[in-house]
């Protein structure tokens, strides 16, 4: 479906990548590289710099040193902080998604759950009412949303029809990369484990790559191919995500891990 | 049949008579004088001089004696007045710290150097109506000749904080660093401190009254202090270009709070307490320590405070505060909307009948 | 436009003030602001506004963008809401009757510039002329943010897409485009731009007028321009195209069906009448048809 389709070359490079707030170093001399389909995990207690992470590779934050190359669909590897701010803006509502914990940081409260979702095609020219209103009512049968539902405000769904809202708005324009900020937090287990399915299924079938910053473990093993493990800012442990969870090497993945094994 | 109703214009000359007939009222009552006006009505005065921004008690006094008291309307008259006026350029900025000192007082010292002035207040007056002032002809009693030598040196107090470097530092701009002017050029945002006491000097007392107060009661609370507030004549001087050197051409009467605010420090700064500021012209206590309370939410930004009240957000605050600009575009609406409002109901009369088919068709 | 001509700070009949009120300086400063706005279709310059001695909201961005373009032989039309004689329109022209003592002038032919709110004339317009709009609230976008910062942002980006999700809510809760007057517009392929509270009605008619479109907003402080022969779209979809207001009824007084139509209440028992919002309009057609014939009727036909 995508015109970049070169499996040989990663989407995402991170090259020590360093942020601080004053005092306190909230990412420290991160690099990694982030490969297209995959889906990479990062875990880690509150306050360990998994966010901050987030935020400065997804251009919402810039980082103090270090660089971030993003692979554009025509022109080849990018550094997101040399980029202009237009194609950095055009580029988070095309060909990136946003997952925020709290969906209503991410939807429009007040216009329909059909107008959130064909908001991002219209910023890209559709001019056809009855094109983008179905291409809404498709996206809400993907994310298992009634579509009878499509004119009613947002404030009427509950946690998990958001979050799922929230997720059609975002892939509409089918991007590439979607960055994910604890996606099933503050939701019920059972709310929890649908949403995991359908997050599963949806990267699978699209061929998206992702990065899904979590602090449970569950989530990061349901969800991603590679694992890493942030404590203090800095990356601990990185590998394949059952063997870290499996047969965790750092000192404070162990710990993670059976703090999670053994309630 | 139907005559499309003409006479705009006589109307409202019409209109402009009986305004004039009604301002005069009883004939059989004396007129009102300017000077009545500007020497008892002299708080009424110092706030149409304060927000219409131009010092002269003469023109206020005419503007409420024209607007028949309504303060906000005379207002508009005087800074409509002042627009035209021409400029020569800027003053010397005021010192009140060599102000002759008619009241001061402070909240956050007991005793300080100068000592405390209570003045003229009406703080600690019981707000009993005075039936006395119900004759006009009455002998009035006579205030006790000048208190006993106000002390001339008074430093302010918050330079005698920042002696000790508790408070934050006050840094004038460079001298050629050009000073906004809002009456000159249009609101930008962000904009610098400057622009918004500018803004904030020009709001309207009760918009600021109430922001200020919104701060006290927790949105956006910045534990104030008064640290000092003071009422007193200063000189205003002018650098003529041909001259070289400054001359003084008059003194005004200004209002001064400066409040003391609690500040935890950030990632770049130790504690220290913070300020906000208040200036009126003549006596607007309430309007000055208003307007310091709202310049220290404003300056959250600077100082890295989240800015989550009404109060901490410039665009909000500064866009709202001006009442010549609120109350034309409330008042507007008082205008013929004949063709919007024709509009709307073809709209709504085409929506209910669409409404209507739908209906008749399930 | 003839200010170039105009007599430099000579006193208008009204003594004390400058020619049209404004001093020289800020009616250059105007001017530059206009020739910015016209040089960028359809984009908001700030523009230092000056307090007029008549409120904000009742048209002070306007009157300002007049006195400006305003010289000694122009000949001034002041409208609201279509008609001449409305309070506010009165109220204007008098303004620059005492300030600056020019011709003023009901036929819209006739004038140089016509000074309008919430109305664009039925007369096409022609080379030369000037129609100042007075103008509310100027950024289109206000409704959807309300931050300056934000929307200022938003055009510098040109990204509008949320202005077609308002469109997209219209349609989907109401099956029509709910927008009835200040319905957006495009200008040059380019710029979102508000018309001002003028009807959609009008908004055809900013298209490719031969006459300069000025905008004033005076308390918001903005100035914008649609030049002469300037592109005007009215946003929409392909599938629900712009539509203009459209009546059963024709003009009770001159009987056109083309002309934007005031309703008029006749009585308390629901009785009602359509009768021209362009005053000047109306007056024409009425002078140029026979003495005889009567008012026409709801059935009657429209009058060529």
């Amino acid at each position: 479906m995508s015109v970049d389709t070169q499996a040989d070359a990663p989407l995402l490079e991170v090259q020590g990548l360093s942020k601080r707030f004053g005092a306190i170093q909230a990412c420290r001399n991160i690099s990694f590289d982030l490969w297209p389909g995959e889906v990479i995990g990062i875990v880690g207690e509150s306050g360990s710099g998994k966010t901050t992470l987030l935020n400065c590779i997804s251009a919402r934050l810039a980082p103090d040193s270090g660089r971030v190359l993003y692979r554009t669909r025509h022109e080849g590897p990018a550094d997101l902080n040399g980029m202009s701010e237009p194609a950095r803006r055009m580029l988070m509502r095309t060909d990136w998604g946003f997952v925020h914990q709290d969906p209503r940081e991410g939807l429009r409260m007040r216009v329909s759950a059909g107008a959130n979702v064909g908001e991002r095609l219209m910023a890209l020219g559709a001019r056809h009412y009855g094109n983008i209103r179905a291409e809404a009512l498709d996206w809400l049968g993907m994310v298992e949303i009634d579509q009878t539902r499509v004119d009613d405000m947002p404030r009427t769904f509950s946690g998990g029809m958001l979050q799922r809202l929230q997720i059609a708005r975002n892939l509409v324009t089918r991007p590439r990369l979607v960055f994910m900020d604890e996606p099933t937090g503050g939701l019920d287990v059972s709310v929890q484990a649908r949403l995991l399915d359908l997050i599963r299924g949806l990267v699978a079938d699209l061929g998206l790559s992702a990065v899904v910053v979590t602090h449970d473990l569950a989530v990061a093993r349901m969800l991603s191919h590679r694992l890493m493990v942030m404590w203090r800012g800095s990356v601990v442990e990185t590998g394949l995500t059952d063997q870290v969870l499996d047969d965790p090497h750092h000192p404070y993945t162990q710990l993670l891990v059976s703090s999670v094994l053994q309630p | 049949m139907y005559v499309a109703v003409k006479g705009g214009e006589k109307a409202i000359l019409n209109s402009h008579r009986l305004i004039e007939d009604e301002r005069r009222g009883d004939r059989g009552i004396p007129e009102l004088s300017i000077a009545q006006i500007d020497e008892q009505l002299g708080l009424a005065v110092d706030r149409v001089m304060t927000e219409g921004s131009l010092y002269d008690r003469r023109l206020a006094a005419l503007a409420i004696k024209q607007a028949q008291g309504d303060l906000i309307e005379a207002i508009f008259l005087l800074r409509a007045y002042r627009t035209t006026l021409p400029r020569f350029g800027a003053s010397v900025p005021i010192d009140t710290g060599r102000m002759q000192v008619r009241r001061r007082i402070s909240a956050t010292y007991k005793d300080i150097p100068g000592g405390q002035v209570l003045g003229p207040t009406y703080d600690y007056t019981h707000r009993l109506l005075d039936f006395g002032l119900m004759d006009d002809e009455a002998e009035r009693c006579q205030a006790v000749s000048a208190p006993a030598e106000v002390d001339a040196a008074m430093p302010r107090v918050t330079d005698l904080l920042g002696r000790d470097g508790l408070i934050e530092e006050e840094t004038a701009e460079p001298d050629e660093t050009p000073i906004a002017d809002l009456t000159r050029d249009p609101l930008t945002f962000p904009a610098e401190r400057p622009l918004r006491l500018q803004n904030l000097a020009r709001g309207d007392e009760g918009f600021l009254l109430g922001l200020g107060y919104s701060t006290q009661r927790g949105y956006g609370r910045n534990h104030p202090f008064v640290g000092e507030i003071r009422l007193g004549e200063v000189a205003v001087e002018f650098v003529p270009e041909e001259l070289g050197f400054p001359i003084e051409l008059g003194e005004i009467t200004v209002t001064e709070c400066q409040m003391v605010n609690q500040f935890k420090g950030s990632k770049t700064k130790p504690a220290q307490f913070t300020r906000g500021y208040g200036l009126t012209f003549g006596h607007c206590e309430r309007k000055a320590m208003s307007m310091a309370l709202v310049d220290r939410a404003l300056r959250c930004r600077e100082l890295d405070e989240d800015a989550t009240a009404p109060a901490q957000d410039e665009e909000f605050v500064m866009m709202h505060s001006d009442n010549v600009e609120a109350s034309g575009f409330v008042q507007h609406l008082k205008l013929p909307h004949y063709v919007d409002f024709q509009a709307e109901l073809v709209m709504v009369r085409s929506m209910r009948a669409a409404a209507g088919a739908k209906e008749a068709a399930e | 436009m003839s200010a170039a001509t105009a007599p430099v700070a000579t006193g208008g009949p009204e003594t004390g003030y400058n020619f049209a009120y404004l001093d020289e300086q800020t009616k250059r400063m105007i001017r530059r602001t206009i020739l910015k706005a016209v040089a960028i279709p359809g984009y908001q310059c700030p523009f230092g506004g000056r307090e007029m001695p008549l409120p904000y909201g009742w048209g002070t961005g306007g009157i300002q963008v007049t006195a400006s373009v305003l010289g000694a032989d122009d000949t001034l039309k002041v409208i609201d809401q279509g008609a001449d004689d409305t309070t506010n329109a009165v109220s204007i022209r008098r303004f620059f009757e005492r300030t600056a003592g020019v011709a003023t002038t009901e036929r819209t032919e006739e004038a140089t510039i016509i000074q309008t709110r919430h109305r664009i004339p039925e007369a096409p317009l022609r080379e030369g002329q000037v129609l100042v709009y007075q103008v509310p609230i100027p950024e289109p976008l206000r409704w959807l943010e309300p931050r300056e910062t934000e929307s200022r942002k938003m055009h510098a980006l040109a990204e509008y897409g949320a202005m077609h999700v308002r469109l997209y809510e219209d349609i989907a809760h109401h099956g029509q485009i709910a927008t009835a007057y200040d319905y957006p517009v495009k200008v040059n392929g380019r710029y979102v731009t508000a018309p001002s509270p003028i009807p959609k009605f009008d908004n055809p008619k900013m298209h490719m007028n031969p006459a300069i479109q000025l905008f004033g907003a005076g308390r918001e402080k903005r100035i914008y321009a649609i030049p002469p022969y300037t592109r005007v779209e009215s946003l929409d979809f392909e599938d629900h195209p712009f539509e203009v207001q459209r009546w059963d009824e024709v003009c009770a007084l001159c009987g056109s069906s083309e002309s934007y139509l005031d309703e008029v209440i006749t009585d308390d028992r629901g009785g009602h009448m359509f009768v021209c919002s362009d005053t000047y309009y109306c007056a024409e057609r009425q002078a140029a048809r026979p003495a005889a014939a009567a008012p026409w009727s709801e059935a009657g036909g429209s009058a060529k």
